[in-house]
């Protein structure tokens, strides 16, 4: 007998040992996050119906990104649906990794999903990935701390008034930040909201030629104001702050304003968690007269790696997680503000969900949002937050270092953005895209 | 005066180690504190220490929603195994090389430790594809095999150093009385370095456990241990702190009690032949 052959006996007994009871088990990778978990829940409810058992692996999004991309480049086969985003989705899709959606059925409505939504998980025209829950970024600000500064937040403010505000709603002594932004280093963190602020100072990251575009003036000035900006009204200590740092800042009333994913608004204003919930506005991100907003586009989804073996049971069980049926029963037992937000159209529709207080204008935060046109000037990449090329996640992590390293105050703007510009070029020189 | 110095000193060694401690068991103490609070208590600044409303509901909450006991299993049995399968391989390989070295046993040595440096993300692709290639992902025998790998090189060190305490002239008296190659090292040598391998075992034991690179990258549900737990409950959008630090507790307390039960052979081993 072969080493091989014995490995692999030995491997058929672990793996007869732990297989479920049901005739067929579909494995799901998914990331730890309120909707997913609740929907985690509800699984029983599938399996009961279709006789088809679900396997969950929850991890934390960095790990499940690196999980799923050795899982699928190696061609693994440990999961039947992958939870990915919008920016792995038209990479993926186009190397022929996933398999389309493109025969779900009538009822499921696919017309119903968000077209931004849609285009953003597309590869030439064809759905790669069916969005669970889709999410953009905007304003969430104290009402009474804006009030007490003698100000009104338009519906869609620009930047000029955001820092007016934020200065005047600062209080050093009780411990108020005017306002509390992501600066922690990370394609996904601090990286995603500069280069979405970016794009309405008319920054980009490439011009058509796949040139780094940091030596441009408009990158200089988006990383001056911002570095101002919280110098003079930011929290101390901001460059190593992301989503939770100021979620949880926002939450203890630190906060006068923070632009941050619309899938916060749930947690600021719920009771439980928040001291401030009742004391909460929204409005759109901020843009500087450009045409551009700062806001970004995000889904996470649900995909099916190519060569998976139960394929028909993966389709049945997306068409279930992410239909309006589902939206239906989360609402019946757990309320309309528990839904995943973002994904489908009828869902804004429901007249029971227009009354929950964040749903307008998240609604109105992702359509103005478009990931196909993301700047002012023209770019050769798709994504607001990223461009959707494999090489950005690497690029972008380490000029987000140089950007933390800026904010942080061990180097001036001017080298950080020297060096940004000269760490893209040479990645993408590299890459053969120059 | 000479006994009011002596004093003095002792008590401040004693202020000291007390101070150093405290600081290293800080971390742990917070988040069993942390696993006791509600989620708005744990990142409630300033912060909340013993006067709070303790709740079990995130230990209730962490039940509910994973299988707790099928980690705690493969955690055990990925620990145990590649411990003992490679205590297996290293005492023949420490035997050679404290009391037959050779001219390269010292390069070996280093060479064996220099595989340690690279980080392991490194080789993940080419680990993957043998794994892929041998129907060993997620599997536990895969994980048994390559956190035994891994831990080999300390494992021998270990050994090694401890085999080197021991007088040669002992195993060759046993040599000389006819006992053979397997007997010397089995009733002659194991006996007298049981205080080391019980240590080089635990130690091994401590760092299979909380090995968290193979084991998450290689399993997906059915051979995932402890560390793909806690994985499970770490979260970039939302503060779950107090079901982070719940589950947290709940995946290093076995390996807390073992540590706590086996200290002395621990301590022993880990300073045995320093004071020779």
């Amino acid at each position: 007998m072969s080493l091989r052959k014995l490995l692999a006996a030995a491997t058929a007994l672990t793996v007869a040992g732990g297989t479920g009871a049901f005739a067929q088990t579909i494995t799901i990778a998914t990331v730890n996050n309120g909707d997913m978990i609740r929907m985690q829940g509800y699984t029983d409810q599938f399996t009961e119906a279709t006789g088809i058992g679900v396997e969950w692996v929850t991890l934390e999004e960095n790990v499940l990104r690196q999980r799923v991309t050795t899982d699928i480049t190696t061609k693994g086969g440990q999961f039947d649906i992958m939870t990915i985003g919008m920016y792995e989705t038209p990479i993926w899709g186009a190397n022929g990794w996933l398999v389309p959606l493109d025969d779900l059925s009538d009822e499921y409505d696919v017309g119903d999903i968000l077209p931004a939504m849609a285009g953003g998980l597309s590869h030439d025209g064809t759905l790669y990935a069916a969005p669970f829950y889709g999410e953009s970024s905007m304003i969430m600000y104290r009402t009474d701390l804006m009030e007490q500064a003698g100000l009104e937040m338009p519906e869609a403010p620009t930047w000029e008034f955001i820092a007016e505000a934020a200065r005047a709603m600062t209080d050093r002594e009780n411990d108020i930040n005017g306002i509390c932004l992501r600066g922690k280093a990370g394609w996904g963190e601090g990286g995603a909201f500069i280069t979405a602020m970016s794009n309405s100072f008319g920054a980009r990251w490439f011009d058509e030629d796949w040139n780094a575009q940091f030596d441009q003036p408009a990158w200089a000035e988006t990383l001056n104001f911002y570095v101002n900006l919280m110098n003079d009204a930011g929290p101390p200590g901001y460059s190593t702050n992301g989503f939770n740092e100021n979620l949880s800042l926002f939450q203890q009333g630190k906060c006068g304003m923070w632009i941050d994913a619309t899938v916060a608004a749930s947690f600021v204003t719920n009771p439980d968690e928040s001291t401030v919930a009742d004391k909460v506005g929204f409005a759109l991100a901020p843009d500087n007269g450009l045409g551009k907003r700062s806001n970004w586009l995000w889904a996470w989804a649900l995909a099916i790696p190519a060569g998976t073996q139960q394929e028909a049971e993966a389709k049945q069980f997306i068409e279930w997680a992410t239909s309006k049926d589902y939206i239906a029963l989360v609402a019946e037992n757990e309320g309309w503000a528990n839904v995943p937000p973002g994904a489908r159209t009828s869902l804004y529709e429901t007249p029971e969900y227009q009354e929950v207080p964040f749903a307008q204008m998240t609604l109105d935060s992702i359509l103005s949002a478009d990931p196909n046109n993301p700047t002012v000037d023209p770019v050769p990449y798709v994504g607001i937050q990223f461009a959707a090329i494999p090489e950005f996640a690497g690029i972008a992590t380490e000029v987000s270092q140089e950007f933390s390293a800026a904010y942080a105050g061990q180097q001036s703007v001017e080298e950080a953005l020297e060096k940004a510009q000269a760490l893209t070029n040479d990645a993408m020189e590299a890459a053969g895209y120059r | 005066m000479a006994r009011a110095t002596s004093t003095q000193r002792k008590l401040g060694t004693t202020l000291l180690a007390w101070a150093v401690g405290l600081l290293i068991f800080f971390p742990i103490y917070w988040t069993i504190l942390t696993s006791f609070k509600t989620e708005a208590q744990a990142i409630s600044d300033p912060p909340v220490f013993l006067f709070f409303d303790w709740t079990l509901e995130n230990y209730s909450i962490v039940q509910e929603r994973s299988d707790y006991m099928r980690f705690l299993w493969n955690s055990v049995i990925i620990a145990g195994g590649s411990t003992l399968l490679g205590i297996l391989i290293a005492v023949p390989a420490a035997w050679s090389m404290a009391f037959v070295p050779s001219k390269r046993t010292k390069d070996i040595l280093l060479w064996m430790l220099s595989t340690k440096m690279l980080p392991a993300v490194g080789v993940l692709y080419p680990i993957s594809l043998i794994f892929v290639e041998f129907n060993l992902l997620d599997t536990r025998i895969g994980l048994v095999i390559v956190l035994m790998l891994i831990n080999l090189p300390i494992i021998v060190w270990m050994l090694y150093t401890y085999f080197r305490e021991i007088p040669g002239e002992i195993l060759e008296a046993a040599r000389m009385d006819g006992a053979s190659l397997g007997k010397e090292i089995l009733y002659v040598l194991t006996p007298m370095a049981v205080p080391g391998i019980a240590s080089t075992i635990l130690l091994n034991i401590i760092l299979a456990w909380n090995e968290a690179f193979w084991t998450l990258n290689l399993t997906a549900a059915n051979a995932a241990p402890l560390t793909a737990f806690i994985a499970s409950y770490s979260s970039p959008e939302g503060l779950f702190f107090a079901k982070l630090s719940a589950a947290s507790t709940m995946a290093i307390a076995p390996i807390l009690i073992l540590g706590w039960f086996s200290q002395k052979q621990l301590v022993r081993g880990l300073t045995f032949g320093a004071v020779k």
